[in-house]
């Protein structure tokens, strides 16, 4: 194994007593003071998180618009300037090849914003199928830093280091060149946490200064710096997926429960045959939330059973910070999937029982 | 990272205080900071035979469950049944939070464990 990358806010994490692991090849943060301290600090006030490594590949061309509505489930043509979309990547038999948000410059000129884990079989995939489509990729991960300030009080923070109105990003929406105590940044009001907050790109030499005057700034005000612990703890509360628990190419968008961002009724995409043949046919499986009634912790890749009969398995589970609850989501056959519905967690030698529960753990708190 | 003396210790980090024939077995300091936050603590069943080197609990941090192995052969006198309600006791003291009381059944065991300083010294290696 060749050592992890470092992003440009290595140093600041070290200085601020992060406890920093290999992540998808890059030397990242688990957590600073604690992950459920973070956590809460992110449902309550805000956290910052670096998240470098996620990856960006810039489509340029004048059929940008196309190849991106051709590579994704989600619908690119009625999307604005500055519009930012959530959508999944499908291979022809309907698995993922990862999730992405899309932010739409221009017609000609969009942003994808993809997995750290995906980014060279991403990168692949999308240069497989330009076809012949008039465009240019470009694959700029390791040119930008990204940022991701999380939490009811993001706005006001943020506020206090820039003179560009924060509330003219909306949801979901992106500004480009908003300077952040002067920094040259692109904002978009989006996230992985379930909180209002932004996710905030910039140059290399930009990151750290701007790491740490948000921070300052957020001193008061119960700010702290938040590691990939808690990152994962906050997005599974909000029914927010990972790629390689609830999506993979074993599964497809449907069954993961995400058919929202599945427009069957575009003319074409990668994967909307076989989606199209799995939704007439009816989903045999899908993703459930559910919560333990006995003692323990389901964890990603437990067995999940019927009267001893296995039925699934565990995407994600946590001891959840926020609801003081054992919970966890869990891809089961589909005649256990309706609320209410007694299943079993084999926890090492154990077989806990355990109901189906809804998978809105908590309400997301958007601003929109 | 704090240690104690009068204790002995393993290298997967649990340490035992010898009572006549009986034993104490909790993890060290530097185990429960390498752990983080503990929330959940699942204990072995009393009466429970056990050697040197089984699985006897299991510790649950928010991020991941780790096995605790018991340092010497015994059989399982008493669980900490504290741990159950409060797992974070362990974090908040682990030498005064012990999690299983064993009565020895192999002495010779006892052998390959560390003194204080001898885990001292381990742990700066491991570090």
């Amino acid at each position: 194994m060749s050592d992890p990358k470092k992003t440009s806010l290595y140093n600041a994490h070290g200085r601020y007593g992060g406890k920093v692991i290999d992540f998808a090849g890059w030397a990242l943060p688990v957590q600073y003071e604690g992950i459920t301290a973070e956590h809460e600090a992110v449902r309550n006030n805000a956290g910052i998180f670096d998240v470098s490594h996620m990856g960006e590949v810039e489509v340029r061309g004048n059929h940008a618009m196309e190849f991106v509505q051709n590579l994704v489930t989600n619908d690119v043509s009625v999307m604005n300037e500055n519009q930012v979309i959530y959508c999944l990547m499908c291979y022809p038999h309907g698995g993922i090849v990862d999730d992405l948000l899309v932010y739409k410059h221009t017609n000609d000129f969009y942003m994808l914003v993809i997995n750290a884990s995906n980014v060279e079989k991403d990168f692949q995939w999308m240069k497989e199928n330009i076809g012949s489509y008039d465009v240019e990729l470009r694959n700029i991960s390791e040119d930008v830093s990204e940022v991701a300030l999380q939490g009811p009080k993001a706005q006001e923070v943020l506020q206090e280091l820039t003179d560009t109105d924060l509330n003219e990003i909306a949801f979901f929406y992106f500004k480009k060149d908003v300077k952040i105590d002067g920094r040259s940044c692109l904002v978009s009001r989006t996230g992985y946490t379930g909180e209002d907050g932004f996710e905030i790109y910039m140059k290399h030499g930009d990151a750290e200064h701007v790491w740490d005057k948000i921070l300052e700034a957020g001193k008061d005000k119960g700010v702290m710096p938040a590691g990939l612990g808690c990152r994962d703890t906050l997005r599974f509360e909000a029914n927010l997926p990972l790629y390689g628990n609830e999506l993979s190419s074993e599964i497809t968008p449907l069954e993961a429960g995400f058919g929202m961002f599945v427009k069957l009724n575009k003319p074409y995409f990668i994967g909307k045959e076989a989606l199209e043949k799995q939704k007439a046919s009816g989903l045999k499986r899908k993703i459930v939330g559910f919560e333990l009634e006995g003692p323990g912790i389901a964890r990603h890749g437990y067995d999940v059973l019927s009267n001893g009969k296995n039925i699934g398995f565990v995407t994600t589970g946590y001891s959840s910070p926020t609801l003081k609850k054992n919970i966890g989501l869990a891809m089961v056959d589909i005649e256990y999937a309706e609320l209410g519905t007694p299943i079993e967690v084999q926890i090492r030698k154990n077989a806990v029982k355990a109901k189906v529960i809804s998978r809105k753990f908590y309400n997301k708190n958007y601003r929109k | 990272m704090e240690t104690k003396s009068g204790l002995l210790y393993s290298d997967d980090h649990e340490w035992v205080r010898v009572e006549g024939g009986k034993a104490y077995i909790g993890i060290t300091d530097y185990a429960q900071h390498a752990l983080g936050e503990i929330v959940y603590v699942e204990l072995p069943a009393v009466g429970d035979e056990l050697n040197a080197g089984d699985v006897f609990g299991v510790i649950e941090s928010v991020k991941a469950a780790s096995d605790s192995y018991l340092p010497v052969s015994g059989t399982v006198l008493e669980v900490n049944e504290a741990l159950s309600d409060s797992p974070q006791l362990i974090n908040e003291d682990p030498y005064e939070n012990w999690i299983v009381l064993v009565e020895i059944t192999d002495k010779a065991t006892l052998d390959n464990l560390m003194n204080e300083q001898e885990y001292k010294d381990f742990c700066s290696k491991e570090a």
